[in-house]
């Protein structure tokens, strides 16, 4: 086993330090069966917790067999609500990719009055409820809000409609590319950017060039935990949806409405996708903090 | 502060020797303007909509709608709920970052990748999960029921559903301070004879703790605003499983936002003054480190 192989490894350089005697006296007294008592016990934790719920999902999915999988997927109402869900979170994605990004050279490389007030906004949107930030939405675009009689004349339905929806999204999967974006710009400093200027390329060249390969990696991991919370996000969602069925419905919004019609097959389906999408997202995800995490070894070094 | 997912490196380097002036050049004010332009849109925008509304309403009429006896329990369930959760969460969630970082193990890279599940899946998902898993149809479900535990639709279901999408927040702070910290001392403690408890209690635990209670910390922001498995696991009982957000979203749905608006300023000032006080002790552990 490798667990007992890496004691061993320890114990045998523990050996030469001075003092390691007593160490080692120590170890061998309490160390093997309470180092595998605890490694058991926290990992069962983690299994009930955590893994055990995924796995008994899964299995309730396939429970009817895989025909009855396929064809709750394939009703109107689950196609449409996927779709409504890919909108949204493609436009949610774009518009916090491009936004997010100004938001973040700005940041990094600007000094400005009230520039940590601005910071604690961008981690508002983690920290706020979810149907409190869809309250929020409903009360700026509602009939008496401050921007909700504007486009009420001009008959645009903003509030229990997509566009709320969309707003919602948007809010809360803001501060993810801002805040994966800034460290790394700021670890990356100006020095190539001004070379790159001083010899003569344009600001946008600079940034398309420079810039631009410098951060890729965080960009895209700020844009796969973007793209995750798009596609999960409920509470605010559904405040704003005013659940008009087929026209308003996200995906996760047809997994609750399927539970509570009884519909459970049709439920799990949806919610084993919506999980197996997040899954490989969050694989994504490990790949490219170990991507980011060697280009940071590189720059230390 | 950073929520959930924090870059490995740190530190700044903007170069000094730049006056800012030379950089504040137009286009970089035009960034300036869409940037602050858009977080004030999406963000300050809405924030202050709300708070001027209730602010219209007046602190008194807001009061009662407070103090209204399910609205208060509703905020006393979640905090409490909460409380139970970050207490379990900071206790496992170290002992989990602890395992990664000290010990090897067959499969520790799988273990350490499927921290982040929680975040990754959707909530409405997690809260299914649970239901199917300790729901009434469910074998565990009856052999629970039958020994008169009840999980779903009732307390338990609540705290469960709270610890499964809070668990990567403790792990993920204290697993990079765990990873950087020199083993000298706990050695020197050793060999001078201490125990290992009394090691980690003396020697460890203080080194670790801001990490664990930052963590924690943002275990409980996200823990009362938690929505999405709770209305799935809790249901919408009022005086039994109703928790704050969930009250909220009864009070929208039956079209009474004057009602919805006491307790949604209550949760939004308790994130604000979680947030700040965060970022006070992310100062407090960085002065403590350097």
């Amino acid at each position: 086993m490798a667990f007992e192989k890496s004691l061993a490894e320890e114990l045998d350089t523990e050996s030469h330090r001075p003092g390691a005697g007593q160490r080692l006296e120590f170890l061998k007294r309490n160390g093997v069966w309470g180092k595998r008592l605890f490694l058991s016990a926290v990992l069962a934790w983690f299994s009930f917790l955590v893994l055990f719920p995924v796995v008994e999902m899964i299995l309730g999915a396939f429970r009817n067999g895989f025909v009855p999988f396929l064809t709750a997927l394939q009703t109107p109402a689950a196609r449409h609500a996927f779709w409504l869900t890919f909108w949204i979170s493609v436009i949610s994605v774009l518009v916090n990719t491009f936004f997010g990004l100004i938001l973040a050279l700005v940041l990094a490389q600007q000094d400005f009055r009230g520039k940590a007030l601005v910071n604690g906004l961008v981690d508002l949107p983690l920290a706020v409820s979810p149907v409190v930030a869809g309250f929020m939405f409903i009360i700026l675009f509602g009939k008496n809000g401050w921007l909700g009689h504007w486009f009420e004349q001009g008959g645009i339905q903003i509030v229990f409609a997509v566009p709320g929806m969309i707003l919602a999204t948007i809010f809360v999967s803001l501060p993810f590319v801002v805040r994966e974006v800034v460290p790394v710009l700021k670890e990356c400093g100006l020095e190539q950017e001004e070379a790159a200027r001083t010899l003569g390329a344009s600001r946008w060249h600079t940034f398309w060039r420079v810039t631009l390969p410098s951060i890729r990696w965080g960009l895209a991991y700020g844009i796969t935990l973007t793209t995750a919370r798009s596609l999960g996000e409920f509470g605010a969602v559904l405040v704003l949806s005013g659940s008009i069925i087929g026209s308003t419905q996200t995906a996760t919004l047809h997994v609750h409405q399927e539970f509570n019609d009884f519909h459970f097959q049709g439920a799990f389906s949806a919610s084993l996708v919506l999980a197996v999408v997040s899954f490989s997202l969050l694989i994504i995800m490990e790949l490219l903090k170990k991507k980011q995490w060697m280009i940071g070894q590189g720059l230390r070094e | 502060m950073v929520f959930t997912f924090k870059t490995r490196w740190g530190g700044t380097s903007v170069n000094p020797s730049i006056s800012k002036r030379q950089r504040a050049g137009r286009p970089d004010l035009v960034n300036r303007c869409i940037g602050l332009g858009y977080i004030g849109l999406m963000v300050a925008l809405p924030i202050l909509a709300i708070s001027a509304r209730a602010g219209g309403e007046g602190l008194g009429h807001l009061w009662q709608n407070v103090v209204q006896p399910d609205a208060l329990f509703s905020l006393r369930l979640t905090f409490l709920m909460a409380l139970v959760m970050i207490i379990l969460n900071a206790i496992t969630g170290t002992a989990m970052a602890w395992i990664l970082i000290r010990y090897h193990f067959p499969g520790q890279s799988l273990i350490n990748a499927l921290i982040d599940l929680p975040f990754a899946i959707p909530t409405i998902v997690t809260g299914l999960m649970l239901v199917v898993l300790y729901g009434p149809q469910s074998s565990i479900g009856t052999f629970l029921t039958s020994h008169g535990v009840e999980v779903i639709y009732a307390k338990p279901g609540i705290v469960l559903a709270l610890l499964f999408v809070t668990f990567p927040f403790v792990v993920r702070t204290v697993q990079p301070v765990l990873m950087e910290m020199d083993r000298d001392m706990e050695e020197a403690a050793v060999t001078l004879g201490a125990k290992r408890w009394r090691v980690f209690l003396r020697v460890v635990l203080p080194s670790i703790l801001p990490a664990v209670l930052t963590g924690a910390g943002q275990a409980f922001s996200r823990a009362l605003g938690e929505f999405g498995s709770v209305v799935m696991v809790a249901g919408n009982i009022p005086m039994k499983t109703q928790v704050a957000p969930v009250f909220i979203y009864g009070e929208l749905e039956s079209y009474n936002a004057r009602g919805a608006l006491g307790v949604s300023m209550v949760l939004l000032v308790s994130s604000f003054l979680i947030l700040l006080l965060l970022n006070l002790m992310q100062n407090w552990g960085r002065r403590d480190g350097v």
